[in-house]
């Protein structure tokens, strides 16, 4: 299987371009908004400000380009590295910094923005996407679902199950895999024994396509097709996104214990960032002024963002009795008079 | 009013429910043959194999596709085949089913029913007679709703698909067609949440639900016989419990036996002790007794009538808290 890519690792293109330069601009400075970002939270948790966190700087390129396209009523199912996906889809920096601020009001993006909480469990979620997607078929819209997962989350059953369930039943739904090498400390070469991820699509016979995820052109290209092909009633479509986290896999991870350090510096010579930087420099479309606007409007939309999630007033002691069920249930309002500092007894 | 078998009953209320658009049935062997226990009989024909849907055999599947389909704005039924085999299933459902409205902080919610056939006396295979209901009602996130009557089964079935959080409706196997009852037609609901009182007695109270309320009635009977006068409550829902039904018998008669064909610790019957022991502890004239299956695997055919509570066994619990 070919790897699909638009841009070399210098820029210059390989083919013709799938989208015009102000689409390429686009993706660039959602890019840009999307490290600050990841950069900005990676220092909150080590103020004591975040719960552990799980960076995506790499994969800028996997999320933004293949987020961008969906249309924006369609659903979103990722993980907790998938946050750049998430936002371009319209689930607000405040609610994914309060859900790492641990606090439930950051599962739910505003009403219209169908994108599901982040799936902590790996693998669980895919299934979702199927029964979200095909419920819309039921209904007859035409909305399609993407679920992300990353290249350890092919092991768990429910992998299997969600791509056996989305071919049989035709399901409209884009499977991303973002293989970023690694799985905490499981590399990708003894997660599977299968040659790529991409040719597991075979076995459930629907299209597998692999891709340079650190191409941003190229990931806009390959899901659009996919995305193309389950609205108009094609099926699913397996795509797997070659890509890297240069991070640890979460703030809590030691990743100098199992990984070597020329892997991780070959790695950032390859960054989507860079890469389509120096694309949109070739055809005259970057300037230094403009990225350095981007870098100050993504800073304060990221600034606001977090003022706006830590200045949010905590929820009441009991707060978290009335979410389990539409309305309480009498023994979970019994349970009122036990929790401390509640004077509803 | 047509007499119904609980099988048939179901079938009714699956039938009456698929009239709405946003319901669809989904399982192993649903459609064309209409379940293992014939519960979605003829439901295919009449509405469609893209409303009633035969599935690959993958019980996580199964809940979590559904899962996807009620948040999506859809109504499904899911069945499991028999409880035994619910487990793969069961990470969908408590990590994701029973979560996802407090995860999201009520923007996303999971109105669906999770069928499973439950429970023993059948002489059934290993795993077709696991009566591990306990372990749904220690889930947060889920109801759980057990008829024991065919004219609860369709009015709690029906309340169940209306309701707006999942339920996990647990069908016990050996009432499907142990009995026949006038059954009201056409649509109405039992409340989810409410216990029944389904024989009233002043001397002792026998709590009890699903196949185990017939054997808690035929012990009733026995002990009328003595002079001793049993009231029978079917709890018809394990979660949220109905405490207040409980308590005020508990109050009335003074002394409480639950039968339960679950394993013993950490029962149904444990939580139902521990809230009379709370909370009407001084009205009690006996310590509460316990009458439960085993902490064993359910036995096979040829002992597994000495681990479903029987009428003796209940029977002579309720004496022991007469002799008190
Ligand atoms: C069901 C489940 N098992 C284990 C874990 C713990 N865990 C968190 S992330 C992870 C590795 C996932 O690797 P991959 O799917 O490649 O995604 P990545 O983190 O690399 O993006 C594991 C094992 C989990 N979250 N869920």
């Amino acid at each position: 299987m070919d790897v699909i890519r638009y841009l070399a690792e210098d820029g210059s293109l390989l083919a013709d371009p799938p989208v015009g330069t102000d689409r390429a601009r686009d993706l660039f400075a959602a890019m840009i908004v999307a490290r600050t970002y990841d950069r900005k939270a990676s220092a909150l948790q080590r103020q004591g400000r975040l719960a552990t966190y799980a960076q995506f700087e790499g994969q800028e390129a996997a999320q933004i380009g293949s987020a961008a396209a969906l249309r924006a009523d369609d659903w979103m199912v990722g993980t907790y590295r998938d946050a750049a996906a998430m936002w371009h889809q319209g689930y607000g920096w405040e609610q994914l910094f309060l859900g790492r601020m641990g606090d439930e009001r950051g599962g739910s993006p505003p009403e219209g923005v169908n994108v599901l909480p982040p799936s902590i469990t790996v693998g669980a979620h895919m299934i979702h996407a199927v029964g979200l997607s095909w419920a819309e078929r039921l209904m007859g819209s035409d909305r399609i679902a993407l679920t992300y997962f990353g290249d350890g989350a092919t092991s768990e059953g429910d992998f299997h199950e969600a791509m056996n369930f989305a071919a049989v039943f035709s399901t409209p739904t884009v499977f991303l895999c973002q293989n970023n090498g690694w799985a905490i400390s499981m590399s990708r070469a003894d997660q599977t024994r299968s040659e790529t991820i991409a040719v597991k699509a075979v076995a459930y016979g629907m299209p597998g396509v692999l891709v340079d995820g650190n191409d941003a052109l190229a990931m806009l290209a390959v899901t659009t097709e996919a995305v193309e092909r389950a609205r108009s009633g094609g099926g699913p479509t397996l795509i797997e996104a070659l890509t890297y986290r240069v991070g640890p896999h979460t703030t809590a991870d030691d990743a100098g214990r199992y990984r070597a350090d020329d892997e991780v510096d070959a790695w950032r010579t390859r960054d989507p960032i860079d890469r389509l930087r120096a694309y949109l420099q070739q055809t005259g479309e970057w300037s230094e002024a403009w990225e350095s606007d981007l870098e100050v409007d993504a800073s304060a939309e990221i600034e606001a963002a977090v003022a706006a999630a830590e200045d949010l007033a905590a929820f009441e002691p009991d707060g978290h009795l009335g979410r389990a069920f539409a309305e309480p249930t009498r023994p979970l309002a019994d349970q009122r008079r036990f929790v401390p500092g509640d004077d509803h007894a | 009013m047509p007499e119904m078998t609980m099988a048939q009953a179901l079938n009714d209320a699956l039938d009456l429910a698929l009239a709405d658009e946003r319901v669809v049935v989904i399982g192993e062997d649903v459609g064309t043959t209409g379940g293992v226990f014939r519960v979605t009989d003829g439901l295919a024909a009449r509405h469609g194999s893209d409303r009633v849907i035969d599935t690959p055999v993958a019980e996580s599947g199964i809940v979590g596709a559904a899962f996807g389909m009620a948040v999506a704005g859809l109504r499904p039924v899911a069945e499991i085949q028999f409880l035994g085999f619910a487990y793969p299933a069961f990470d969908q459902i408590v990590s994701h089913v029973g979560r996802i409205r407090n995860r999201s902080n009520h923007r996303f919610s999971a109105p669906m029913v999770i069928r499973i056939p439950y429970g023993g006396g059948i002489g059934a295979a290993e795993h077709h007679s696991e009566s591990n209901e306990a372990i749904f009602v220690h889930t947060p996130g889920v109801k759980v709703v057990v008829p024991a009557t065919p004219r609860d089964a369709k009015g709690l079935l029906l309340a169940a698909i209306d309701d707006p959080d999942p339920v996990v409706f647990l069908e016990p196997i050996r009432v499907y067609r142990a009995l026949k009852q006038d059954v009201p037609e056409g649509r109405y609901t039992v409340p989810i949440g409410v216990a029944a009182v389904v024989r009233e007695g002043t001397d002792v109270t026998i709590v009890s639900y699903g196949a185990v309320l017939r054997d808690a009635r035929r012990a009733a009977e026995l002990l009328g016989a003595e002079g001793v006068s049993a009231e029978v409550i079917d709890l018809r829902t394990l979660s949220p419990l109905d405490a207040d039904t409980v308590l005020d018998s508990a109050r009335k008669t003074g002394r409480v036996v639950v039968a339960v064909e679950g394993h013993r610790t950490l029962s149904v019957a444990s939580e139902v002790a521990a809230l009379v022991q709370e909370r009407a502890l001084y009205s009690l004239l006996a310590p509460v007794e316990r009458v439960t299956g085993f902490d064993t695997v359910v036995p096979l055919k040829r002992t597994e009538h000495h681990y479903i509570p029987s009428p003796d066994r209940i029977a002579a619990a309720a004496r022991q808290t007469l002799e008190a």
